[in-house]
């Protein structure tokens, strides 16, 4: 009796499993997840400003001060506005933005290095209406091109969906008490002349460049090195996901290569892949290396950590007077579609590139050129001091046309999930220069395809 | 006799079931919660991992081909395989050593000593993870305090950075997990040898046992069910790992360190693809399974 009533039930378990498969696949089928787009809020755009109290939130990156001080001179100059400023890691921020913009209560304005499917799903407002209202045409129009989208998802042209809060260039710190003693009495303009001097320090017993690359920061370095022999429009349409648009060219291996050559001289401290951002910028301030590849978010703080002895220039280009190129980015917020605040947060954003006292905070704070409209007047830096020296670079670069993104900000994965990774093994010998750029194409391709 | 029992035994059934009912109150509370954070979430996620999913927009169903993806990417069947390499580092060992320690501690006499090294042995368990991962990274540099030791007793050419290494970060980590896991395994083991009949001891050593000899033929089979816990509880662990990797080496150097729980969290959260990070999820919960069921079965058996 019990044998053949488990028999039975035995019998009967595959009936059941698949009746229980089947239920559960229609179930599976019948409701996708997603796809409610967030309201839109209809307002009619104005450029004056509301008269009422209102209450603006900020979600921004730890670390960066910069909205903090802006919030409080808005509300110096106007009152009935108070803002609300939140902040979280750059890594939590970027994976959590999405359902933060997502959310019922977005914040207003938000850090947003990358856009991935933000403007697709509907999620950040198109600020062309307000671009019309402002007069922003009289803007850089090279500055903005990366903060547009168009309607195939591809940066670089389209609908104005950020603007920046600074924009930041890149270049090369030397160690002038180092460069003394090894002989080295200005900056080196050719890449040959670059290589001269790292050969220099490295026969002296001096670290020729201090890099780290335990969080990825080592690629300020191999894409410094890649700009000087790639095409800046190619590597830009690869960060702006131009369709066809490939990593694979001879100047990134090349660049690529040239790096690996480095490495294999021993031009990088040994502990390289143990080293983050902010070690590698205190041993450089602490005097540890000849040269160090940074930008100018840096240089009020190397210049006051080590008594003026240093000196920052754009990377050398590899022709004697070649046109430079050099990575930077506006330091780019988006104001999330469901703002119930739009005009005052774009009011906000029109302040601050236009306003004297806000363009001179965003210059002290950042040591960035605050944008807007290139005819007005620039704010005032102390003479001789590293933030000058980056201005007159960031004009330098403005001349030459000379401005890439930063290869991180192609897509929302591949510094973490490729670049990151596979720079560790090139900076430690392990793989070539055409390796690492085939295996970043590859990751790019596969994650655009999703 | 008869018409005496028979109101008893119904009396008895329905005590029995007055009994279920209210045994049934007292799981719902817990039900509901248990229904609520794992069992929905649960679903949700084997749904997901159907999909082409960014968290946000509409999404797109495209039957097996996350699962596909899961066991043909070579990064993701290579986070696997370093989690497998982390059990040797935070199951044997914390078992093993556990085992010979609370044997230890417990030959020592009672006393501030022996209270003292439990406590010592337990700290570990106290400290958060990610404070401990940012501690061992600390230790772990090149100017930190392993090479610092090493350099002392002469065995400075062995300095490295440990977790900077592509040869040396997976170990590196893993001891790190020894070290959070050995205290538990000392704890639980020793209320375990507690439980042992003590004159099960006394025979084994009036029969002129030596330690080795007592250790495998009482301690041992005294404790399975306390090894069983631990090695469900730290293969668990060593296969979910996250927090430890998330704070030393993010997977690197490479992907040397890569383990599931960190590429779940990327392309889930970084990439937005929120149906492969459901079917990796899927794929390792039922690994988790596939690894810790039959160390169950075997304890049952043989307790039995």
């Amino acid at each position: 009796m019990a044998i053949s009533r488990s028999r039975v039930h035995l019998a009967r378990r595959p009936v059941a499993l698949a009746a229980i498969a089947a239920t559960a696949l229609l179930a599976l089928s019948a409701c996708a997840p997603g796809g409610n787009a967030p309201v839109v809020n209809d307002v009619t755009v104005s450029t004056e400003l509301t008269s009422e109290d209102v209450v603006l939130t900020i979600a921004d990156e730890t670390g960066f001060p910069l909205t903090d001080e802006l919030a409080t001179e808005f509300t110096k100059q106007y009152p009935n506005v108070t803002f609300n400023v939140t902040r979280d890691t750059f890594q939590n921020l970027t994976a959590a933005a999405p359902k933060l913009l997502a959310s019922d209560t977005p914040p207003d304005l938000i850090r947003l290095p990358t856009i991935g499917d933000t403007v697709k799903d509907g999620l950040i407002a198109n600020l062309d209406p307000w671009a019309e209202a402002y007069g922003w045409d009289k803007w850089s129009a090279a500055q903005l091109a990366p903060l547009r989208v168009n309607e195939d998802g591809v940066r670089g042209s389209g609908s104005l969906y950020q603007l920046g809060l600074g924009y930041s260039v890149t270049g090369i710190y030397m160690n002038t008490t180092l460069a003394d003693q090894l002989g080295i009495d200005e900056a080196p303009t050719t890449i040959a002349e670059f290589e001269d001097n790292l050969a220099t320090a490295k026969a002296a017993g001096v670290l020729p460049i201090m890099a780290g690359d335990k969080d990825g920061v080592v690629n300020f370095v191999v894409q410094a090195a890649m700009n000087q022999y790639a095409d800046p429009k190619e590597m830009m349409d690869w960060i702006l996901n131009v369709p066809g648009a490939t990593y694979d060219t001879p100047g990134n291996v090349k660049g690529a290569d040239l790096v690996r050559e480095w490495a294999d001289a021993g031009y990088f401290p040994s502990d390289i892949n143990a080293i983050d951002y902010p070690s590698f910028v205190s041993r450089f301030q602490a005097g540890e290396g000849l040269f160090t590849f940074n930008g100018n978010w840096a240089a009020a703080d190397t210049q006051a950590k080590m008594n003026g002895n240093v000196d920052f220039f754009l990377v050398p280009t590899a022709e004697e007077g070649g046109d430079h190129v050099a990575m930077g980015a506006a330091n780019s917020f988006s104001v999330a579609a469901g703002s119930k605040h739009l005009n005052e947060i774009v009011f906000f954003l029109n302040w601050l590139h236009t306003d004297p006292t806000a363009r001179q905070i965003v210059t002290d704070i950042t040591g960035a050129a605050p944008g807007g409209d290139p005819a007005q007047e620039q704010p005032s830096v102390e003479p001789g001091s590293l933030i000058e020296k980056a201005l007159a670079m960031s004009a330098v670069i403005g001349a030459e046309n000379g401005q890439v993104d930063f290869m991180a900000n192609a897509t929302a994965g591949i510094y973490a999930g490729s670049i990151i990774p596979e720079s560790q093994l090139l900076v430690t010998s392990q793989i070539t220069g055409q390796e690492f750029v085939t295996r970043v194409q590859e990751f790019y391709a596969q994650e655009l395809a999703g | 006799m008869k018409s005496s029992i028979a109101p008893r035994r119904a009396a008895a059934i329905a005590g029995a079931r007055r009994g279920s009912l209210s045994g049934w109150m007292f799981v719902v509370p817990a039900l509901i919660a248990y229904c609520a954070f794992v069992i929905y979430p649960l679903i949700l996620g084997i749904q997901y991992s159907f999909y082409k999913w960014n968290g946000v927009g509409p999404s797109e169903f495209v039957g097996l081909k996350n699962y596909i993806r899961v066991f043909t990417d070579p990064t993701l069947l290579g986070s696997i395989g370093n989690a497998f390499v982390l059990i040797a580092f935070f199951t044997l060992i914390p078992v093993s050593a556990g085992l010979v320690l609370a044997t230890l501690i417990r030959s020592m006499r009672p006393g501030p000593f022996s209270s003292l090294s439990q406590t010592i042995l337990f700290l570990p368990q106290i400290i958060p993870l990610a404070a401990a991962g940012i501690a061992w990274s600390w230790m772990y540099a090149q100017t930190g305090a392993v090479n610092q030791a090493l350099n002392a007793i002469g065995l400075g050419n062995l300095a490295r950075p440990w977790l900077g290494d592509f040869q040396t970060a997976l170990p590196a980590v893993g001891l790190i997990g020894s070290w959070v896991l050995t205290g538990l395994c000392t704890v639980l083991f020793l209320t375990g040898i507690g439980k042992i009949d003590q004159s099960l001891y006394e025979a084994v050593r009036l029969d002129g046992a030596s330690w080795w000899r007592e250790f495998i033929t009482i301690t041992i089979p005294g404790l399975r069910q306390e090894i069983a816990v631990l090695v469900t509880i730290t293969i668990i662990a060593a296969l979910s790992s996250f927090d430890i990797i998330y704070t030393t080496t993010l997977g690197g150097p490479g992907r040397s360190t890569l383990v599931p729980g960190i590429s779940i969290y990327r392309i889930g959260f970084t990439q937005s693809n929120v149906g492969l990070a459901s079917a990796f999820g899927i794929v390792l919960m039922v690994l988790v399974l596939a690894c810790v069921l039959p160390i169950q079965r075997l304890a049952r058996a043989s307790s039995k």
